[in-house]
Parts: C-alpha cells; sequence; structure tokens
C-alpha cells in the first residue's frame, strides 16, 4: 500500500457529560480502504468530525502526509484534501442539485461549467444525476450521490463516508461499493465508518476498532471473522436473548385491514393497502430502510394520524381507526415512537411528568382535572426501578438522561402498563449494547405475557433476534409477513429495495 | 474572543439572578440615559422609582395601574407557553372595554346590581371573540397569529374610535370625542377611600393564584405546556392541538377583554378614543419577565406598572417626555433577553487557535 | 393638463407616496427572512429612521444627510436585534417585539423636540425636457430619490438572490443553517448582514415617512406601515417581484380609503381606516391555506435559533 497519508495520535474531545475520545490512534495510508468499526456512541463520528475540521481536539495530534497540522475547518480540511460524505446530509431542500454541488465546494466560478464537470464526474463514476434537479424530489439515494460527486469534484485525497449504507437498499450499496473501489483504484484512500461487519468485511482492507471512546483493535478484517470483528466491537461474544415461544390461539389482537392514507408531510410516504394481523404472544418485525413510511405507519396504528374508516385497525376486535391515542390506549394499547426527544418524551420535563404523557388515563393520574403529584411520582419511580434507568430520579428532567436510559425509561413506560398490544419503533436504536438488551427481553416477557407486538426496526439482526414474523415496509408497502425462520437476507433485501417515490433512475 | 459554551443544564441560580442581573444593567443605563438629556441620575431614579411608593395614594396606583398588566400577562404567560403568541392583546383589551361599557351605557338610568357583572361577562366575552378570530384564522387556515391579531389590534382601534365620535358620543359631552360617564351602578367600587384603587386588583390576584394552579397541577396547564414544548410529543399524548390553541387564545383574549372592562368602568369611567397606555403591549413584555409564570408576572407587572408611575412623576417633576417609560420598559426586556442566555450557556473566553 | 388627468396623476402619486415605504421595508425584511431571521422590529425600526432622518435633516438642511442618518439608525437597531437574538440566542419573536416597543418609546423622546417643526418635501427629480412631458412627466422622471431607490432595490436583490454567490449562500443558510454551517459558511455573519441590512431599508422607510410623504415628525407616525410589510413579504411568499406588486396593492388600498371620503361614499373614515388592515389579513389567510405552498416558499429556518455545535 501507499505511503502514510494521514495519522491521528492520542486524540481526546470531551463533551459535557462524556468522553467521545480518549486517547485515540489512527493510521491511514493512500488508497487504503480503511474501516473505523464500533457501535453507537463508540466515538466515530466525533474523531471524523475532528479530521474534517468540524470539532477541534482538546489535545493529541493530526499529521497529515507526514507534516503535523492543525485543521482549522471543513474549508481547510477541503483545502488539505480530505473529503467527507456525513451521514446525515448537508444538503439544501429547496435549492438544486448544481446549487447544492456549488455550495458545498464553494464554487467561484460560472454555474454552467460547473454543471458540464457535474455531469462528466458522475457519469464517470457511475453516479447519474440531472443538475437542475430540486432536491427536496430526490431519493435518498440520489441526495448521496450529490454528496459524493461533491467530494469526488474536488479530487480529495482522504474520502471519509460515515455510516453510507444506513440509508440504501442492498443494491445501491453494491453500486457504491464498486465506485468507492475505483476511487480507492486511482489513489484516493477512504476512510469508512460503519458497524456493519458483513460490509466491512466485503470492502475495507484494514480496520481500526472502537469502543467507548478508545481504539480497542487494529486488524485486517478479511482476515477476521464476522463474530471475532463483533467480539471486538461490542466487548464480549454477543448474547443471544433467550425465547420461549408459545403463541397464543385465537383472533388477532391487533389487525389492520387494506390501510392506505395520503402523506401528510410534503416529502412523507403515502401508505398504501397495509394490512397486518397479530395474535396474542406474538411479535411482529416490520423491516424497511428509513423514509418508506414507518413513521406513517407509526402514526396511523398510534392514532396520532386517523385512518379514512373505523374498521380499518381494529385493537382486540374493536374499531380504533377514527380514535386517537388516548381512547387506543384505554382499550390496552401503547405505543413506542422513534424519536425520543420530542415526540415520546419532553427533553425540557421531568421523568415524572413525561410519564403522564401516555399514563395519565390508564393509571388514574389525573382527577378533577388536576394533576395528582404523588401518584405520577411514584408510577415512575416504578419504571426507573424496573428497568434500571440511571440519570437522576423521577424528577431529573429528559434531556439530561443518556440516550440509552432515556429509551428504557420510554419504554418502561409503556411496559409497565401491561398493554395487550405494544407498537415500537426503533426501540433499541442509538442505545448501548446492554440497554438493548433490557429492551428486548422485556419485549419478549411482555409478548409471553399474551401481548401482541409489533417492531418496526431498520435493524434486520434485531428483527431476526426477537421477532416470530417479518415483513417488509417499502415505499408505503407491506409486504405479507413470513416466519423468521423461513427468510432469506437476501430477498428481504430485495423486497427493501422496491420502487422509490422519485421518478424512475 | 467570547464564546458561549453550553451549560448541559439549565443553571438554577442564573434562573433567578438573570433578571436582578437585568433590572441592574436597565438601572445603570438610565443613569446613562438621564445625564445625556441633562437630568441629575440620582434625583431622575429616584423620582422614577421611590417616590410614586411614598403615599397610599401611590401604591393604590401601583395596583391600578399593575392590575391590568397582571391580568393580560398571566393569559398571555399561558399561551405563550403553547407557542400560540397573541400579540393582539391590546385589541382584545379594546373590544372588552367596548362590549362591556357598551352594556353598561345601555342603561343608564338603572341601579340594579346586576350591571356590573353582566358588564364584566360581556367584557371577557369582547375579549374573548376578537381573540377567537386569529384562533379561528390559525386552527381553519393556518394564518400565523402574530400578524392577523396585531392587525385587529388597530381594526379595534379605529372600531372605538369610531363609536365614540359617532353612535356612543355623549350628547352632553360638547361635541367631545366620549361617551356619557357610567353610572354607578356600572361604575366599579372604589375599594379604598381618597385612591382609585378598585376590585380589579383583588381579581388580579385571584387570576395570578388560578394560573398557577393551572399550571403546576391541571391536566389542561400541562397541556399546554407540552404542546409547547413538543408539539409532536402532544399528539402522541393525545392531546387535542387545535382545542389547544383556541384555549390558549381565548384565555388571553378574555382576561384581556376583563382587563379592559375594569380600565373603563373603574379609573376612566367612560369610553374614550385613548383607553390604553399600551396595556396589552407592555403585559407581553411583563410575560417574558415573569418567565412566563404567573407569579413572574405578578412581580414583573408590579415592576413595569411602577415605570408608568415613574414616567408620569418624571414628566410632571422634572420635565420629562412620557416617551421615557416605552424606553425604559424596552430596555429593560432587552437586558432580561440577553441575561437569559447565561441560564443555558456560559461565557468563556476562547483564545484564537493558531493557524 | 386636463382636470381628468390631473386628477388621475395626484391619484397614482399617492399611490406611489404610500407604497414606497411598505416597498422599502419590505425588500430588507424580505433578504433577512431568506436568511432565516424573523425581525419583528420593523416598525420600530422605521420609526427610529423617521426620527433620525427628520432630525439630521432639519438640523443639518441637508436632505442627503438626514435619509443616511435614517438608514443608519435603521441598521443600527437591528444590530442590537442581531446582538440580541443571533449572537446571546434569545428568542426572535420577543426580541422583535422589544425593538418595536423600544423605538416606540425612543423614537418618541429623541423626536420631542422636533414636533411641529415643517421642513420641504423631499425634491423630486428635475430632469430637463422629461420631467415635464404631460401626464408621464411628474410620474415617471419627477419622483423623489428614494421612491426610485425603492424601485431599483427590488431588481437588486431579485439579482443577488437569484444569480449571484452570495445569494444563493444566503439562501442556504435560510433553507438549513446546520448543513450551511457543516459546510464551513458563516452562518451567524450572514445573518447579520441580512439583518442589518433589513433595518437599513426599514430606515429608509422611516426616512421616507418623515422626508418625503408627510414632511414632519409626529410620534408614531408610521401607524402600523411595519407590521403590514412584515404581512406583505408573507404575501409575496418570499420572492422581491412579487413584493413590489404587494406594495403597490397596499398603498392603493390605502388612498382608495381616503378617496372614497372624498368620493362621497357614506362610510364612516374609521372603517375606511381598518381597510389596510383587514386587506392584510385577507392575504395572509389565502396564502397560508396553501400549507404545502407555505412550506416550499417559507426559508425553511426562519426564526429557529442557530446553535452552533462546538
Amino acid at each position: 500500500m501507499g505511503a502514510a497519508l494521514l495519522e491521528l495520535r492520542a486524540i481526546a474531545k470531551a463533551f459535557p457529560g462524556c468522553q467521545a475520545n480518549d486517547g485515540v490512534d489512527l493510521n491511514v495510508r493512500a488508497g487504503e480502504i480503511h474501516a473505523l468499526l464500533g457501535e453507537n456512541g463508540a466515538g466515530k463520528s466525533t474523531l471524523v468530525k475532528i479530521i474534517y475540521g468540524v470539532l477541534a481536539p482538546d489535545s493529541g495530534e493530526i499529521r497529515w502526509e507526514g507534516r503535523g497540522v492543525r485543521i482549522t475547518g471543513p474549508a481547510h480540511a477541503r483545502r488539505l484534501g480530505i473529503g467527507m460524505v456525513f451521514q446525515h446530509f448537508s444538503i439544501f431542500e429547496a435549492l438544486t442539485v448544481v446549487e447544492n454541488v456549488a455550495l458545498g465546494i464553494d464554487w467561484r466560478g460560472r454555474l454552467d461549467d460547473l454543471r458540464r464537470r457535474l455531469t462528466e464526474v458522475s457519469g464517470a463514476y457511475g453516479l447519474p444525476l440531472s443538475p437542475d434537479a430540486v432536491v427536496h424530489g430526490l431519493s435518498v439515494g440520489e441526495r448521496q450521490r450529490i454528496e459524493v460527486v461533491r467530494c469526488l469534484l474536488q479530487e480529495p485525497r482522504l474520502l471519509i463516508m460515515d455510516e453510507p449504507t444506513s440509508v440504501l437498499t442492498p443494491q445501491e450499496a453494491e453500486a457504491l461499493f464498486a465506485t468507492l473501489r475505483h476511487v480507492a483504484a486511482e489513489g484516493c484512500a477512504i476512510l469508512y465508518i460503519s458497524h456493519k461487519l458483513a460490509e466491512i468485511r466485503a470492502l475495507c482492507e484494514r480496520a481500526t476498532v472502537m469502543r467507548q471512546g478508545k481504539v480497542v483493535a487494529e486488524c485486517d478484517p478479511r482476515r477476521e471473522s464476522s463474530k471475532r470483528l463483533a467480539a471486538l466491537m461490542l466487548g464480549d461474544e454477543p448474547r443471544e436473548p433467550h425465547r420461549q415461544r408459545t403463541p397464543q390461539a385465537g383472533p388477532p389482537r391487533l389487525a389492520v385491514e387494506s390501510l392506505s392514507l395520503a402523506a401528510e408531510e410534503r416529502d412523507g410516504v403515502a401508505l398504501a393497502e397495509v394490512c397486518l394481523r397479530v395474535g396474542g404472544g406474538e411479535i411482529l418485525g416490520i423491516a424497511g430502510i428509513a423514509g418508506n413510511g414507518q413513521g406513517e405507519l407509526m402514526a396511523a396504528l398510534s392514532g396520532e394520524v386517523r385512518s379514512p374508516a373505523a374498521e380499518t385497525i381494529a385493537i382486540d376486535g374493536v374499531a380504533v381507526g377514527r380514535l386517537g391515542p388516548g381512547a387506543r390506549r384505554a382499550l390496552g394499547a401503547a405505543f413506542i415512537p422513534e424519536e425520543r426527544y420530542g415526540h415520546a418524551a419532553v427533553p425540557a420535563l421531568t421523568l415524572a411528568e413525561n410519564a403522564l404523557l401516555s399514563a395519565h388515563r390508564r393509571r388514574a393520574l389525573v382527577r378533577h382535572g388536576l394533576i395528582a403529584m404523588a401518584r405520577t411520582r411514584a408510577f415512575a419511580e416504578a419504571i426507573i426501578r424496573r428497568f434500571d434507568v440511571r440519570g437522576g430520579g423521577a424528577e431529573a428532567e429528559a434531556r439530561n438522561l443518556s440516550g440509552g436510559n432515556l429509551q428504557k425509561f420510554v419504554v418502561g413506560r409503556e411496559l409497565v402498563q401491561e398493554p395487550g398490544v405494544l407498537v415500537a419503533a426503533q426501540p433499541t436504536w442509538g442505545i448501548d449494547a446492554g440497554a438493548a438488551m433490557t429492551v428486548h427481553q422485556a419485549l419478549l416477557d411482555l409478548a409471553d405475557a399474551g401481548a401482541a407486538i409489533v417492531v418496526i426496526s431498520q435493524d434486520l439482526d434485531e428483527i431476526f433476534a426477537i421477532c416470530d414474523s417479518i415483513a417488509v415496509l417499502a415505499a408505503g408497502r407491506l409486504s405479507p409477513p413470513v416466519p423468521v425462520r423461513e427468510a432469506s437476507i437476501e430477498a428481504i433485501g430485495l423486497t427493501m429495495g422496491g420502487p422509490t417515490k422519485a421518478a424512475a433512475e | 474572543m467570547l464564546r458561549l459554551e453550553p451549560r448541559g443544564r439549565q443553571s438554577t441560580a442564573m434562573i433567578y439572578a438573570s433578571p436582578v442581573i437585568a433590572v441592574a444593567l436597565t438601572l445603570i443605563t438610565g443613569i446613562v440615559i438621564f445625564a445625556a438629556i441633562g437630568v441629575d441620575p440620582v434625583t431622575a431614579l429616584v423620582t422614577f422609582f421611590v417616590e410614586p411608593l411614598g403615599t397610599p395614594y401611590g401604591l393604590a396606583e401601583l395596583a391600578v395601574k399593575a392590575s391590568p398588566l397582571v391580568l393580560i400577562g398571566t393569559g398571555l404567560a399561558l399561551g405563550f407557553r403553547a407557542n400560540v403568541w397573541n400579540i393582539g392583546a391590546e385589541g382584545q383589551f379594546t373590544l372588552g372595554a367596548i362590549a362591556g361599557g357598551g352594556l353598561g351605557l345601555l342603561f343608564p338610568e338603572s341601579e340594579s346590581p346586576l350591571v356590573l357583572p353582566a358588564m364584566i361577562l360581556a367584557g371577557i366575552a369582547g375579549g374573548m371573540a376578537w381573540a377567537a378570530i386569529p384562533a379561528w384564522l390559525k386552527t381553519r387556515f393556518n394564518a400565523n397569529e402574530i400578524l392577523t391579531s396585531l392587525m385587529l389590534t388597530y381594526v379595534a382601534q379605529y372600531l372605538l374610535g369610531y363609536l365614540v365620535h359617532g353612535p356612543w358620543r355623549s350628547p352632553e359631552g360638547y361635541n367631545f370625542p366620549e361617551t356619557r360617564m357610567f353610572s354607578a351602578a356600572a361604575s366599579l367600587p372604589v375599594l379604598v377611600e381618597g385612591t382609585r384603587l378598585n376590585v380589579g386588583a383583588v381579581v388580579a390576584l385571584v387570576v395570578v393564584a388560578v394560573g398557577w394552579l393551572v399550571l403546576a397541577r391541571a391536566l389542561v396547564g400541562f397541556q399546554l405546556r407540552v404542546v409547547g414544548l413538543a408539539p409532536r410529543a402532544a399528539r402522541f399524548a393525545g392531546f387535542d392541538g387545535t382545542r389547544l390553541v383556541w384555549l390558549a387564545m381565548l384565555i388571553g383574549g378574555g382576561l384581556a377583554g376583563l382587563a379592559g372592562l375594569f380600565e373603563v368602568a373603574g379609573p376612566i369611567g367612560q369610553l374614550i378614543p385613548a383607553i390604553s397606555p399600551g396595556y396589552g403591549f407592555t403585559a407581553i413584555i411583563v410575560a417574558f419577565m415573569g418567565r412566563l409564570h404567573p407569579v413572574g408576572v405578578l412581580l414583573a407587572g408590579l415592576l413595569l406598572a411602577l415605570s408608568y408611575l415613574g414616567g408620569e412623576a418624571a414628566q410632571i417633576s422634572l420635565g420629562m417626555p412620557s416617551a421615557v417609560t416605552g424606553i425604559f420598559q424596552g430596555v429593560l426586556l432587552f437586558y432580561l433577553l440577553g441575561c437569559d442566555v447565561l441560564i443555558l450557556y456560559r461565557p468563556r473566553l476562547r483564545r484564537e487557535a493558531p493557524a | 393638463m386636463s382636470g381628468e388627468a390631473g386628477w388621475l396623476v395626484a391619484v397614482v402619486l399617492s399611490v406611489v407616496g404610500a407604497a414606497t415605504p411598505l416597498l422599502l421595508a419590505a425588500t430588507g425584511e424580505l433578504v433577512a427572512e431568506r436568511s432565516g431571521v424573523l425581525n419583528l422590529g420593523v416598525e420600530g425600526m422605521m420609526l427610529v429612521g423617521a426620527v433620525a432622518a427628520f432630525a439630521a435633516a432639519s438640523t443639518t438642511g441637508s436632505d442627503t444627510l438626514g435619509i443616511l442618518a435614517g438608514a443608519a439608525a435603521g441598521a443600527a437597531m437591528a444590530l442590537v436585534f442581531a446582538v440580541l437574538a443571533l449572537s446571546l440566542l434569545a428568542n426572535q419573536v420577543a426580541t422583535g417585539l422589544a425593538i418595536t416597543i423600544f423605538g416606540v418609546g425612543l423614537s418618541a423622546l429623541a423626536g420631542s423636540g422636533f414636533v411641529g417643526i415643517a421642513l420641504e418635501p423631499l425634491p423630486g427629480l428635475a430632469v430637463p425636457g422629461l420631467s415635464d412631458l404631460p401626464v408621464v412627466g411628474r410620474l415617471l422622471f419627477g419622483q423623489d430619490v428614494l421612491v426610485y431607490l425603492s424601485l431599483a432595490m427590488v431588481g437588486a436583490v431579485a439579482y443577488f438572490l437569484g444569480r449571484t454567490r452570495l445569494g444563493l449562500i444566503l439562501r442556504a443558510v435560510g433553507d438549513s443553517h446546520d448543513a450551511a454551517h457543516a459546510i464551513g459558511y458563516p452562518v451567524v455573519a450572514i445573518r447579520y448582514a441580512a439583518t442589518a441590512f433589513g433595518g437599513l431599508m426599514s430606515g429608509l422607510a422611516g426616512a421616507y415617512m418623515s422626508l418625503a410623504y408627510t414632511p414632519m415628525w409626529a410620534e408614531n407616525m408610521t401607524a402600523g406601515r411595519g407590521w403590514i410589510a412584515l404581512a406583505l413579504v408573507v404575501f409575496a411568499t418570499w420572492r422581491p417581484w412579487r413584493l413590489l406588486a404587494g406594495a403597490y396593492l397596499f398603498g392603493g388600498i390605502t388612498i382608495l380609503q381616503l378617496h372614497a371620503q372624498g368620493a362621497g361614499i357614506a362610510v364612516p373614515s374609521q372603517v375606511m381606516s381598518m381597510l389596510p388592515y383587514l386587506a392584510t389579513i385577507a392575504v395572509l389567510v389565502v396564502i397560508s391555506r396553501d400549507r404545502a405552498k407555505i412550506r416550499s416558499s417559507a426559508p425553511a429556518s426562519i426564526g429557529k435559533a442557530f446553535h452552533p455545535a462546538g
């Protein structure tokens, strides 16, 4: 391989409440595809923001092409030859593709010249783009292409990709890999951040593994097994949650009959003829890439969006389509939305107050229009105890808890109410492995107690670990559920890549 | 270079300290302004802040001036918490005066004890009706309530002008734009001889207490807070956003209308074109200064009422123009908004990193 | 000139007079809002500009100095807003209101010594030959400099936003300040500039009021025009050329109510005075009804505080 391109020595960075990077060393060589591996919260994004100049390290040294540098900002990083494709795109919805690229690379020339170069480069690397399309109408995969082309136009020496395939179908991911191999072959190094072991083993020649802010290993991923990499990433052998499954016979506890709903938001997804039936004791997993209607489905099931007809959704046989969340909860349903800050919980309120959000009726926490403070506090404390929520008691503000602890509280709040039907979206997103285990076990226990559970998740591993059957949500359509034992990742991946809402490529 | 570093959590100390700092800074600025226009600062400050409180009459006047601010401010505070920006309280105040006062004018001979309560109810209804318009426009048409409620303020003002110049003008008023004085049955009784203190002050205190209870303990208060902090969470909880917008506007409008009725049936005694020195707008400052909490609103209302009295005293004793009141209020709000940043952020001096 | 034509010219001239302050203030606010800043202090900035312009012009005798003073005063007020809302992250709505309240008070205080003084109105352009043409002469070539400036600025802002790199950056900041910051653009600096420009234009609008429209100073002489200017920006869906149409439409309505009285229409004057405000409400409703349109037209980050993450 080539000469040392980027060297990080003993990089440290702290934020209020956590040490994101702790004495991190990293070595990337020219033309190398180097993985930065770790689960959520390991410190990968922080490290990479330091490399790109968005953050300044508290201490440590950065060497670029053999010389020590202090990277003062993204513009400086770009001048050095570092390009970055973020996980969350820095994209301007109201502007066109060429305008977005012009902004991204600080183009000073004529827009027409840029248009021409854009078409050249995107064609050369297999990333077709239409320069004058307004971005808000483009699919996520197309938006990522804008980001990649934007970087390539600047002829980088190092290209950083932050979790690039989290929003792509398996086929789109393959196309991206082809592009990346082409780029590397021309001498540009790639720093590939991911927690997807199979991808890293397929694409990368070196990997640096991080856990809790520190580097725990440096290896060649092609020579390691996925299990070994996972062990390095998680700290020990990953545990399988245990399952005693006796699905009940009887009518479905949650039934959705041909649910079609127009999109509410400009960039929302319309649901089309969604059908599902979940019986007591059963856990149905709904897989799919983000942006295919998960949020819309969740809102329709929880009652935040009413369905056209009452019979479209039934809980324990009762038609609830026209009822709101409160009424559905009164029938024994519970819901855990994806977004814990601002949707499932209010960050500025205390845990006791947040407990009121879904429990005020069922737990009789309100009498004569007044909130019973003592009862509410006791309820919140019960949740905190049962789910080992750390970060303060019932009077702690939700925003002061770590993501994992708040998620445990949010999940616990619903489970403590012993619902008969539970719909959870991304129940373990962005939380540490220990908290995730607690959540999974709690869901399994709830199912064993006879509840019908739907888990909407982008994490196939999660679905395979705890669900009985799996269906795929793509472009607002739900595939027929298949028992997990009979499902193949290949088939699921292909279903996930169904037609996107933008025009065909 | 001064930088702001997030604290990660609210600083309790600063929540209480920041208004104090803001007031102190305002006083300092006041000294500078007074010096700049050639008035002895100490005399001016004493005239402004101390003199008005020296007599029982002065204290009563403080209550008289604070009552409308506290009434309106409490209503606005609840509404602002729900992210409903009722900027038209001045217009709702006017409509309350028109509706309640108009009812009083209908029965000039009556001595029934029912007249005043009826006027009070009419005043509340008038304010609510005027607030219902922006509420409807917002919930039905997504029209921004800041602009609609504000435009209606001007319409209300012209409506009052039309009524007192035209159909409601007192025939015994020598053609001045004013209505008849309200009869005894239609006027608020004075609570303390020799002052203008009326039941409005008591009602204001009751409203503060009720407002506090609602915000701290009532489900509806909780719903207003949630819908303002996180509308998606409010939907998740099943709280009806539309109903809460209506509630927020109607509470603000009703209290503003009540304040308007108290003002014309009390100190003013009739309807005239200018019934408010900007109470509806000052109440917005009062609401912010009071941190959107009824008790804070009470304290802020007293402080700003003092600024009105001080301005009048300064006009009389020192010959200063009436506008000085508005300047003080604006400066105070500036400092308060500025100091509030210290609650969530810590100022840090950062040395420039050498390139 | 015949009586009829003379009357028509007078009406059109008064429409221009009514529209110009609205256009000036709204153009400035449009730029601020496109960058994501909602500055409700337009009314206060206009008044401060009006009093500063009047004070400068009457004490120095120079209209030019008056205009410059008005612009500077407006910009200064806008900078106070910027410090509070952009650097100290105060709530933009509250800060804007504070600016208005303060501006009303400050202008009344500063202007107290100037009440009752009369000034010569801003002179119209005198282009030899052209200005003397019947009808068209006064209309097209006899306006004062601020009228021409107001029209020129619309074109300049349209060009700036649509065709220049800086304008593109400003639009980007208004669309997503986080994305703009991630790329490395100085979001706060751009918003400061846009806000200052907004203040400058509001100051000019105020200067027009006190130097040209009614060449005198009176407390609160803008009578809510600042708020109408804010509504105009929404009415124009944040596009400069539509702003021009809107301003003249509103100017027209204001004049209509004045002339309707003269034409013997039996509606009380106060009711006629209500018209512009009611019209603004109607426009707001019509525009806001189409949620999708408002969402795709309004700068997405408007009014939101920008917290740079480190």
